[in-house]
């Protein structure tokens, strides 16, 4: 008796934290929702109406996707200084090779504010170029480094773009999707 | 009569001792003071990203292992966890608990290596015993969890691979406990020591807008006053459970870098003796059920996870097949490292190896 006294109150609580978490749940989803509303108006009224390709909710974080020729130095000053963004920390920068354009990924993390914005800068294939965010962000160098590196992204305005991982003399840009192993060169074969 | 001084370029590394793997670091000196230094890195580039495209994603774990191998569980996890995000797997309550142990005890055992071997740069070779010695008891650990000292590849995606063995919970129960007080002769060795104290204090300091324009983060961020842990902040897995102080100095330099991991370690120790009260009272499944073949739905993720160097964090984009179409790794070392030219200028030269230290970096992350 007691024991099935205690497993309907533990059901119980069961019950009501559950709910807890749905009520949390979407009082988080209707922060992030008008997160998103407020940067994709703030992007427009900086770089034009039609400066956003997409813009959702991606793993309930805001996920906007512009073009390299949107993706200028008053914007990403933008984003860091504007009062409700104030997207302090750039954790992540990648480049991502598709089959028709290139991409490079932004993971950004406001400190005071606690949001989040994955921005996605499209470029062209064949010759990937977008700015360079190190005035902004010193922490951005060696992340524009690295995608030059492997993905032969260009970052304009980057005070010293060379490669870091790889040795000087190397050819081609490994983490591009047609780049072909030289195994004979490597000794692999 | 004015003497004649001419800059100097002093090349360290790649092959030494201190820089803790293979790092160059080519410093111009004016006499004693750093004029410029520039560090090169890339000598253990194995090329992991390019590597991960060619794998499923279950082969990709062992590769985890190697980037902070210092810290593998914790790799694991960021890895393990950015795919089950994708594909909304549920991973079953035990397998979260032994995933929680076993990260904190490798954060301890990772805090030790850096403890013993930062000394060690310092000139004190015999903390580097007591650390190895409580280091050792952790390994053994995990030899007897799934087999391997360092690279563990234990979880998979979906949980973990081993259940803990019988016993093994209450050993860590008496580790947990000797460790505890093990700690406290680290104090008494070290920490009031005057020398290392002058070697210390007011080295190396880091700005708060230092760190977050450069973008630092873990132990390092944290001496500098940011008090942020994405275990508190951003909680992943269970964390949200159990009850830890986040320690936060504000100095900067290498003594508040050094008070933050010792405390770190209590905190850790406090996380895992809890998680053993609560493991007590769960039972059932150590792995959710996921098919054989692992095929996440075309999407993007970045996720993120509190390693002991810092925030370790995946994007990875899917295509829908059963291989990652790209995978980058943010690797808290390398992105750490990248303030140096403005942290070394203008120091002592003698102080470069107390400042590269205090870091606490691991070159496997850096090239990965």
């Amino acid at each position: 008796m007691s024991e099935e006294l205690l497993n309907t109150e533990e059901l119980n609580n069961v019950t009501e934290t559950n709910d807890a978490v749905e009520i949390n749940n979407a009082v988080e989803l209707n922060k992030t929702e008008q997160l998103l509303n407020k940067l994709v108006e703030t992007i427009q009224s900086k770089a034009g109406e039609d400066a956003i390709e997409d813009s959702k909710l991606n793993f309930n974080r805001p996920m906007i996707v512009i073009d390299a020729s949107a993706w200028q130095h008053e914007l990403a000053a933008m984003l860091r200084d504007n009062e409700q963004l104030q997207f302090d920390l750039l954790s992540c920068i990648s480049g991502v090779d598709y089959d028709d354009h290139m991409e490079v990924v932004y993971q950004f993390y406001s400190y005071t504010l606690d949001n989040y914005l994955m921005l996605k800068v499209k470029t062209n294939r064949q010759s990937p170029s977008v700015i360079s965010v190190k005035q902004f962000w010193n922490t951005a160098d060696w992340h524009e480094r690295e995608a030059y590196d492997l993905l032969g992204i260009n970052f304009e305005g980057h005070p010293n773009l060379t490669r870091i991982l790889l040795q000087d003399e190397w050819v081609g840009h490994p983490l591009r999707k047609d780049y072909v192993v030289d195994k004979e060169g490597l000794g692999l074969d | 009569m004015s003497i004649r001084t001419e800059e100097m370029i002093l090349n360290v590394g790649p092959q030494h001792p201190s820089t803790h793997g293979v790092f160059r670091l080519v410093v111009k000196i004016d006499g004693e003071i750093i004029q410029d230094a520039n560090p090169v890195i890339g000598y253990l580039h194995r090329g992991t990203e390019k590597l991960a495209e060619d794998l499923t994603y279950t082969q990709f774990i062992p590769y985890t292992d190697r980037l902070d191998y210092l810290n593998a569980m914790t790799n694991n996890y960021v890895w393990c966890n950015t795919v089950e995000q994708l594909m909304g797997i549920q991973v079953p309550e035990r397998a979260e608990y032994l995933r929680i142990i076993s990260m904190e005890l490798n954060r301890i055992a990772s805090h030790f290596v850096w403890w013993g071997t930062f000394l060690l740069d310092l000139g004190a070779l015999s903390p580097f015993l007591y650390a190895f010695r409580d280091r050792e008891t952790i390994l053994d650990l995990f030899v007897k969890l799934c087999g391997a000292r360092m690279t563990f590849s234990y979880m998979r995606i979906g949980g973990v691979r081993f259940d803990a063995p019988s016993g093994w919970l209450d050993e860590v129960r008496k580790v947990v406990k000797e460790l505890t007080e093990n700690i406290k002769e680290y104090d008494l060795l070290v920490t009031g020591n005057e020398i290392f104290q002058h070697r210390t204090r007011g080295v190396g300091v880091i700005t708060k807008e230092q760190v977050i324009d450069w973008g630092l983060t873990g132990p390092v961020a944290r001496a500098s006053g940011v008090d942020f842990d994405i275990r508190r902040n951003d909680p992943y897995s269970i964390y949200d459970r159990f009850d830890f102080d986040i320690p936060v100095r504000t100095k900067g330099d290498v003594y508040a870098k050094y008070e933050v991991r010792l405390e770190e370690i209590r905190q850790s120790l406090r996380i895992i003796e809890q998680a053993l009260d609560q493991i007590d009272k769960v039972d059932g499944p150590i792995i959710a059920k996921v098919s054989k073949i692992i095929k996440p739905p075309a999407g993007e993720i970045y996720t993120r996870a509190e390693g002991s160097k810092g925030e370790l964090g995946i994007h990875l984009v899917s295509d829908g097949t059963t291989k990652p179409y790209r995978v980058k790794l943010r690797r808290p070392s390398f992105v750490n490292i990248e303030i140096l030219p403005e942290l070394l200028k203008g120091k002592n030269i003698a102080d470069l190896i107390a400042i590269f230290g205090g870091i606490d970096v691991v070159l496997g992350e850096v090239d990965a």
